[in-house]
């Protein structure tokens, strides 16, 4: 078995005196895509906020790759390439595409590295290449989403956790999306996905957690939790 | 004179005074983009870059004297001992109030601008200094119009100041990542950046940038007094908001555009030099009524 790469220990968030997450613990492992589910307001999102560093856990822990980063700041967190693709994509708009994407390799001091990851970005997401100097705020949803996953690989991430990146996408973008997903694993990226639409993110993942007003209240491997007709039923709309 | 005459003496004129609005309404302009913060204190700094600028000429003048060489000595090191103290002002005051309600910091820049003043104030007994310098008083003639090299010198470092400034926002990487906090800071502490020292810096380059006119406008008037930042911080805010606050050439083109018309609005007939504020506030009113996001600013574009 793989190591872990990702521990998330009895974690608790606060909102002011909204209790965010009650307590979740769940492990991610070197190399897989895991899929944390659940409704609106389930906690999803804060999940993946409080283990970037861009909200602070009141108790509990996270260890990323042996080190304890609960109390690391964001921007340092970045630099040991666990990186977040923020929900609604958050790209800079009113900046170009290449703007976007080399602000993505802010912490990278080498210049021909920064060029050779672009060209990365560049021949995984061709259209990007095509709008290069295009101002970002006049992409599709499904090239926003494109310009946020490629802006996430310039740091060379080792763990992706990724929110809702099928979020208001027409299902072929959905299938698109997930196709890189799986290439970007297959690169050797673990990823933790964020997802509303479970039947999707269970095809790809190897693992499952469902939430449910911050806790975790169903794990398992994902064939397990697709073939669970409970499961099914609660979180797959049908 | 003829009319071209008294026009070519007002542009003259008009692009001196503009290219300071311009360099202060930069500082305030960077500030308000980054952390919405109308920094009532800028044009505090403004003064303080003059008064430092007249403390490090006073000891310069000795070795290397007040000419050319020891004016351009005199404003580099102003532009990095006031753009510190523009840093220290954000660490001390500012960013603790960095998540209160926006009027607390609004309050706070205001207590900071008398702060800085009143200091300034009580070292000098509020007396007028003379900010004396040796750049004698050559210059070119154009027609009837006499302008110098010290004005032409002034105009043509502001300018350059404004072009490095602009070759640095879009040029270098730390440029890049001003303009990204000024649209998402969480988006940028996801890239790494760390979002504070990005705001020190926006604190220096602003500061520094008002220090640089505090010691031109010496240069030029010959006197400095503690309360010479008042007005032109309420114009720089002026420039500022006319370019369309949080636009970098807009700060530029409304510096500029705001000391053309005030120098041509007193040559209107019965409009004289004791109205120029009149006219450069008016301008100020009709443009929030008519066009609040200025000439440059951008309404947001939002898109699914």
């Amino acid at each position: 078995m793989s190591n872990t790469i990702l521990e998330i220990d009895n974690l608790e968030t606060h909102y002011g005196k909204i209790h965010a997450l009650r307590g979740i613990s769940f492990t991610v492992r070197e190399g897989q895509i895991v899929a944390l589910l659940g409704a609106n307001g389930a906690g999803k999102s804060t999940t993946l906020r409080a283990i970037s560093g861009l909200i602070r856990s009141t108790s509990g822990a996270i260890r990323y790759m042996g080190d304890d980063i609960t109390r690391t700041p964001a921007h340092d967190i970045v630099k040991k390439g666990l990186i977040h693709v923020p929900e609604g994509r958050k790209i800079f708009k009113g900046m170009t595409i290449t703007e976007n994407l080399e602000l993505g390799s802010f912490t990278l001091e080498d210049d021909a590295e920064r060029k050779r990851r672009m060209d990365h970005v560049f021949e995984i997401f061709p259209i990007l290449y095509e709008r290069r100097t295009r101002d970002s705020a006049f992409l599709s949803g499904g090239e926003q989403q494109m310009l946020a996953m490629g802006r996430s690989m310039m740091t060379n991430p080792k763990l992706l956790l990724l929110d809702e990146p099928s979020m208001g996408l027409a299902p072929f973008l959905v299938q698109q999306i997930m196709k890189i997903v799986l290439r970007l694993n297959k690169e050797g990226v673990t990823i933790l996905l964020v997802e509303q639409n479970a039947k999707v993110a269970l095809k790809l993942a190897d693992h499952g957690y469902v939430l449910e007003t911050g806790e975790i209240v169903i794990r398992g491997d994902a064939k397990t939790l697709q073939q669970d007709e409970s499961i099914v039923k609660a979180y797959l709309g049908e | 004179m003829s009319i071209q005459d008294i026009l070519l003496q007002q542009l003259a004129n008009g692009l001196i005074l503009g290219s300071f609005y311009a360099l202060v309404a930069l500082g305030y302009t960077m500030v308000y983009g980054i952390i919405k913060l109308l920094n009532f204190a800028h044009g505090d700094l403004y003064m303080l870059g003059s008064f430092v600028g007249f403390i490090i000429l006073s000891f310069l003048s000795d070795y290397i004297g007040s000419g050319w060489a020891g004016i351009l000595c005199t404003m580099v090191l102003s532009m990095i001992v006031v753009g510190f103290l523009g840093v220290l002002i954000q660490r001390i005051a500012y960013v603790p109030m960095l998540s209160a309600p926006r009027l607390s910091i609004l309050i706070t820049a205001l207590a900071v601008s008398m702060v800085l003043y009143n200091t300034v104030m009580a070292f000098t007994d509020g007396q007028y200094l003379a900010f004396k310098t040796d750049l004698g008083f050559e210059g070119v003639e154009l027609g009837n119009v006499f302008v110098t090299y010290t004005q032409l010198t002034l105009v043509g470092a502001s300018i350059s100041l404004m072009v490095v400034l602009q070759l640095f926002v879009h040029k270098t990487l730390y440029g890049k990542a001003m303009r990204a906090i000024a649209i998402d800071q969480d988006a940028c502490r996801l890239m790494g950046i760390n979002v504070n020292k990005i705001i020190a810096l926006t604190f220096f380059i602003g500061t520094s940038l008002a220090a640089a006119a505090g010691i031109m406008a010496g240069t030029y008037y010959g006197s400095i007094h503690f309360f010479m930042g008042f007005v032109i911080g309420l114009k720089a805010f002026t420039a500022a908001v006319i370019g369309g606050i949080g636009s970098i050439p807009g700060a530029m083109l409304g510096g500029l555009l705001l000391g053309l018309l005030e120098s041509f609005g007193t040559q209107i007939p019965f409009i004289g030099t004791e109205w120029k504020d009149v006219f450069s506030f008016g301008i100020l009113i009709l443009l929030l009524v008519f066009k609040p996001t200025g000439i440059l600013g951008k309404t947001e574009i939002e898109r699914m």
